[in-house]
């Protein structure tokens, strides 16, 4: 049997990787206490929004979207799965819906700074403008050739979730789009 | 000759660099071109074919002679434009295409020879005999033929690309693009203005233009100030766009930085607009006449460019030489700076112009001299023929509309008889309107109109209110030319500058029937390379023209592909060099892996141990040998997070199982793991796995490392697309796990070391799962064996990965254990005959395998039907066996061919191959699995094996793939 005394120590997914900081940007990780993947069962999305809302005061949201409500956030991820972030889910909603805990499976980063668009913009084929993509939008694309989730936070800052075994690559590539934008004065 | 108080350059800020190991000054905003220039450096290149005694031609990217290289070590760069190129401190600059020097080239009696090497020469001359070519002759053309060279080292430079998003993306910033952008930013759209210079302003600054009484530079520059102020509003400069592609999307070049210094020095954009305004202008042509390549003679309006905008007189006597009006500028524009002009040459008859130098007009020039710079130029006027000294030959053969990026899709321009050029299609690029010069109006007051309304257009389109727009005044004068190709005469008279090939050239390739402009083109190699025709395409299809007896319009033009300007190599691989080429994945015991000297193999991305040296073992097969030893005598531990593992939830969950599988999932138990396969469409085999079902509606199935993504998109494809009535639902927990297998007969010895609770064969039998607490962390245990051993895997949420792998091979040593890499898990697992991709090569069907047995009658799954096909039951298909040598010590090796004893060893004999292999230290030979056809039939008899690549031939004896163990007692003990 195990000793009663040894322990097993945890470590985050960017553990000694950062944070890092180069001219305006400066990236950190964010280690929230639970994520879930959340898959309504057939019929049962209305049910599932009733109970997130009693729990947390937020809905699945929509395609694209991520809604946050004091520390805990639900955004889109797929076509069937959205992700709590910040709370952990009542066993009940198992009866709703697939419940994942995914909260050990992704390196979740913030990325802000003055910058910052000029930093994704070497990183991320996508339309960043705020006219597009603004605060509350979520999206699946790539980080160089890494899959990720990206949101937006606010005017400045935003999101990146990406496989937990990829976090050195994520951080690798941040550091040197950072590196090259702040040497650009 | 510089000249006091002209141009824009910087001359309170001197720069001094080297030009083929001499000191050249010059002054900030200087190009290498212009210094020179200054300097009276003419001769600064030599040609391509017949290394001709080369000069500056032009003073934009359309420079076709002046090509040089920058640069020192790994930081050198060839063929840069020395027009475009700007100056800075210690810039080494060489000229190319050279031995032992620019001036005395030895390679010069190219030129010489030059009656041998005109338009298809290679093909006449080199076509035997035939092995020459590669050894001989290719060898030998390459290094007689050819502009600069790389260092072929790799390069230490930032380079990156990025990607930008607009409404309307303005291409170039001459009085046109300027209008556009302002136009269209003030209807409220997201503007990118980019240019390939860094000032903004186009021909403005080469030029004496006057807009709202205001010079035409002080105009632009008040605009670029306005435009930068405006927040929807991106300038790019020194950004040439050099494509049109699909969707609206554009690549361009950004020139950051000049130096070779910390910062990025090139990055390449990737613009996606809605819309867009192509305001490129146009380039002068050169008009062909004899020895019309000399140093000294340039295109008239880059002698005004070099006088305005870096106050360069390039020559004492200037003569100069057109066919339209805009040569009379040059002319004007000298003499107004005090410059000395011997001769305006006309080839009009009329020719009006106030002139205090001597005019000639309906005249031509018709031959030059001068070996290493011009110096005399000869003039016909009828039957008269003169010669005057000059060094400079200013010439204008009209203008081109730069339509390269309008046919970069496969449009193709329209001639315009009224200008004598080819205009742009409307409707070659969707969403691409063009202005100004681009578009074939040639005033100043056109482009500003042009300009503008293009911007109305797009904005309108794309749903813009638009308002009034208040138009600046400029000259409005009317463009006219009376074409000029061909100078009659003796004499080669060049086309294309940076290809050499001249009109002889032309004529020939029309004499030998290549009369379309493609066979042409690709006869002569005109307008090919990084040149893409900027000088030289219409005047050579104007010679086609002429040589076949058609119209310009009828002969049509070549294909003007991307890139408009030359792109390095290198930022086009940006975010690719070195460890950014693929990202990485860590296991969570990555770093302790390392720490025992482990070194790593590659499976997919991840990066997995291949085993772990100890002291003493000085090969991999010393190691990987005990390490197997240690497995089926104590206990191994070795990280099996890579494994792909798919949470399957939902009340359909165990049919949709079913579906995906060859076997039954709805009769597994729960807290039970079963083996499966699972086949494609085709029949043949996909991946195969465990799945355990945790829960009445919930199985955590694994797949292999390689298929995990496959895979997964397999369940999704097959649960949208065929069966979406079920209520079911997937997700990859891969990442949120981090899973360890125990195998050895110490196994569970060592797991109840670490669990909170024990286990014995009862509560946890072969083939169990469940819940485990391990120091007080909830994980899973899976009683399965990739062994042969009694083995788990115990998973434990990847923030303990480290600690728990740390604790485990801690336990594991203290029982004569340890870890174990990839090496000795494939040994084990081919004892075994258990499968891996190498043997499920995506061609074997669970019949090849064995594993018919599994294929459910009792229900439908993927591949069923296509599984049954004839062919693929048949038992002549090569099936699997296993091999072992007949001979102890003989080598069997993957990859090896099989042939009866007495065949001949070719392909035609080839019974089966060889897709597994290892050195087994339980048995002490070698084993292999093999498909072998008819192959179970024949076990006992004995086979050849050959590998023709490794020279190895082995007599090996067919028998079961099971070597070791084949009843499985140790995995359930």
């Amino acid at each position: 049997m195990a000793n009663a005394s040894a322990k097993l120590n945890a470590q985050s997914p960017c553990f000694g990787l950062v944070p890092i900081e180069h001219g305006t940007v400066r990236v950190v990780e964010v280690e929230p206490t639970h994520i879930s993947a959340i898959a309504p069962f057939k019929g049962k999305t209305t049910a599932v929004n009733k109970a997130l809302s009693a729990s947390f005061g937020v809905r699945l949201p929509a395609v694209g979207r991520r809604v946050e409500k004091d520390a805990v956030a639900c955004l889109w991820f797929d076509h069937s799965h959205a992700m709590l972030i910040g709370a952990k889910v009542d066993d009940s909603l198992s009866s709703l819906a697939a419940v994942t805990d995914q909260t050990d499976g992704w390196a979740v980063l913030n990325i802000a700074g003055d910058h910052v668009l000029d930093v994704l913009a070497r990183l991320v084929p996508m339309d960043l403008r705020p006219s597009v993509f603004g605060t509350g939008s979520t999206a699946r694309t790539m980080l160089q050739h890494i899959p990720i989730s990206l949101s937006r936070l606010n005017a400045d800052t935003f999101q990146i979730m990406a496989m937990r075994s990829m976090a050195r690559s994520v951080v690798h590539e941040l550091d040197l789009a950072m590196e090259n934008v702040a040497a650009r004065g | 000759m510089r000249l006091d108080g002209k141009g824009q350059i910087d001359r309170t800020t001197p720069i001094s660099f080297t030009f083929d190991g001499k000191r050249i000054d010059g002054f900030k905003g200087d190009t290498i071109a212009s210094a020179l220039l200054a300097n009276g450096v003419r001769l600064v290149a030599r040609s391509f074919k017949y290394h001709r005694p080369r000069g500056i031609m032009t003073a934009g990217s359309e420079e076709p002679n002046a090509l040089v290289t920058v640069g020192t070590g790994t930081e050198t760069d060839p063929n840069v434009r020395a027009t475009t190129a700007r100056i800075y401190d210690g810039m080494v600059v060489r000229s190319q295409n050279a031995f032992p020097s620019l001036r005395f080239d030895a390679m010069a009696m190219n030129d010489l020879a030059a009656p041998f090497f005109g338009a298809g020469f290679y093909y006449k001359t080199f076509m035997w005999p035939k092995k020459a070519w590669e050894k001989i002759y290719e060898p030998f053309i390459r290094r007689a033929a050819g502009l600069g060279g790389l260092s072929g080292r790799p390069s230490e430079r930032r380079q990156e690309k990025a990607f930008a998003f607009c409404d309307i993306l303005v291409i170039g910033g001459g009085p046109s693009g300027l209008m556009a952008a302002l136009t269209a930013a003030q209807s409220g759209a997201d503007v990118i203005l980019a240019d390939e210079n860094p000032e903004l302003g186009g021909r403005l600054g080469h030029d004496r233009v006057t807009i709202n009484e205001t010079g035409g530079r002080d105009w632009a520059a008040a605009m670029d100030a306005k435009l930068r102020a405006m927040p929807n509003v991106r300038i790019m400069a020194q950004t040439a766009v050099t494509g049109a592609y699909d969707g609206g999307v554009f690549g361009a070049l950004e020139q950051v930085s000049d130096s070779t210094g910390e910062g990025v020095q090139t990055c390449f954009w990737r613009i996606t607009a809605k819309a867009s305004i192509l305001c490129a202008g146009a380039i002068e042509r050169p008009i062909a006449f004899a020895n019309n390549d000399r140093p000294g003679i340039m295109m008239a309006s880059a002698v005004r460019g070099y006088l305005h905008k870096y106050g360069v007189a390039v020559g004492d006597k200037v003569a100069v030489f057109g066919d339209n009006d805009s040569a009379h500028q040059t002319a004007l524009d000298l003499v107004d700076a005090g410059v000395n002009v011997v001769a305006l040459i006309d080839s009009r008859p009329d020719v009006k112009i106030d002139a205090t130098f001597p005019v000639y007009s309906a005249a031509e020039v018709f031959d030059t001299k001068g070996r290493h710079g011009l110096t005399k130029v000869g003039i016909r006027q009828g039957t008269d023929e003169t010669w005057i000294d000059a060094d400079c030959l200013a010439i204008s053969g009209g203008w081109n509309p730069s339509v390269h990026l309008t046919c970069h899709m496969n449009g193709r321009p329209t001639w315009d008889a009224g200008i004598q050029a080819f205009v742009p299609t409307p409707n070659s690029i969707p969403n691409m309107c063009v202005a100004g010069a681009a578009s074939g109006v040639f005033s100043t007051m056109a482009a500003l109109e042009t300009g503008s309304d293009c911007a109305l257009d797009q904005c309108r389109a794309l749903g813009f209110d638009v308002g009034t727009i208040d138009l600046p005044s400029a000259e409005n004068t009317k463009y006219t030319i009376d074409p000029l190709w061909d100078v009659m005469g003796d004499g080669r008279k060049w086309l294309d500058f940076q290809n050499d090939v001249t009109t002889k050239d032309v004529r020939q390739a029309a004499q030998e029937n290549m009369t379309s402009v493609e066979h042409m083109k690709r006869y002569t190699t005109q307008g090919m390379a990084p040149d893409q025709g900027k000088n030289s395409n219409v005047n050579a299809l104007a010679i086609l023209a002429d040589a076949t007896g058609r119209e310009i319009a009828q002969t049509g033009t070549t294909t003007f592909r991307p890139p408009y300007t030359p792109v390095p190599i290198g930022v086009m691989g940006a975010g690719g060099q070195g460890k950014t080429f693929a990202p990485e994945r860590f296991t969570t015991s990555h770093i302790a892996s390392l720490s025992r000297r482990a070194p790593m193999i590659e499976t997919g991305l991840w990066y997995r141990p291949s085993y772990f040296p100890q002291d003493g073992e000085t090969t991999w097969r010393e190691a990987a040998d005990r390490e197997v030893n240690m497995v089926r005598n104590h206990v191994g531990i070795a990280d099996v997070s890579t494994l792909g593992k798919i949470d399957v939830q939902g009340k359909d969950a165990a049919e949709f199982l079913d579906f995906i599988y060859i076997n039954s999932f709805s009769t597994l138990r729960e807290n039970r793991v079963r083996y499966g396969v699972m086949l494609r469409e085709d029949g043949h085999v996909m991946d195969d796995g465990t799945t355990a079902r945790i829960g009445p509606n919930h199985f955590v199935m694994t797949t292999t490392t390689a298929a995990a993504g496959p895979v997964l998109r397999h369940m999704e494809f097959v649960h949208q697309a065929l069966k979406p009535q079920l209520d079911v639902s997937m997700i990859s927990v891969t990442e949120n796990w981090a899973q360890f297998a125990i195998a050895g007969p110490k196994s569970r010895d060592l797991l109840n070391l670490v669990l909170d609770h024990p286990i014995d064969n009862d509560s946890f039998p072969f083939m169990a799962c469940g819940t485990v607490s391990a120091f007080g962390v909830t994980g899973r245990l899976f009683r399965i064996s990739f062994s042969g051993e009694h083995a788990y895997e115990i998973a434990v949420p990847s923030r303990y990965g480290d600690a728990l792998y740390r604790m485990l091979l801690a336990q594991a040593e203290s029982l004569g254990g340890g870890a174990y890499g990839m090496e000795a898990m494939n040994a084990l697992r081919v004892e075994k005959g258990f499968l891996t991709h190498s043997d499920m090569d995506g061609r074997t069907t669970a019949f090849d395998l064995g594993l018919q047995g599994m294929m459910s009658k009792k229900k439908d799954f993927i591949g069923k039907t296509m599984a049954a096909r004839a062919g693929l039951m048949d038992p002549m298909r090569p099936r699997l066996v296993g091999l072992k040598p007949v001979a102890k010590g003989h080598r069997l090796t993957a990859g090896a061919h099989l042939f009866d004893v007495d065949a001949d060893c070719i392909r035609e004999n080839s019974l089966g191959w060889v897709s597994s292999w290892c050195h087994s230290p339980t048995f002490d030979h070698e084993l292999a699995l093999a498909f072998l056809k008819n192959g179970p039939e024949r076990i006992g008899e004995k086979i050849k094996l050959n590998d023709h690549m490794r020279g190895i031939s082995t007599l090996c004896e067919v028998c079961s793939p099971q070597f070791f163990d084949p009843e499985g007692a140790r995995t359930r003990g």
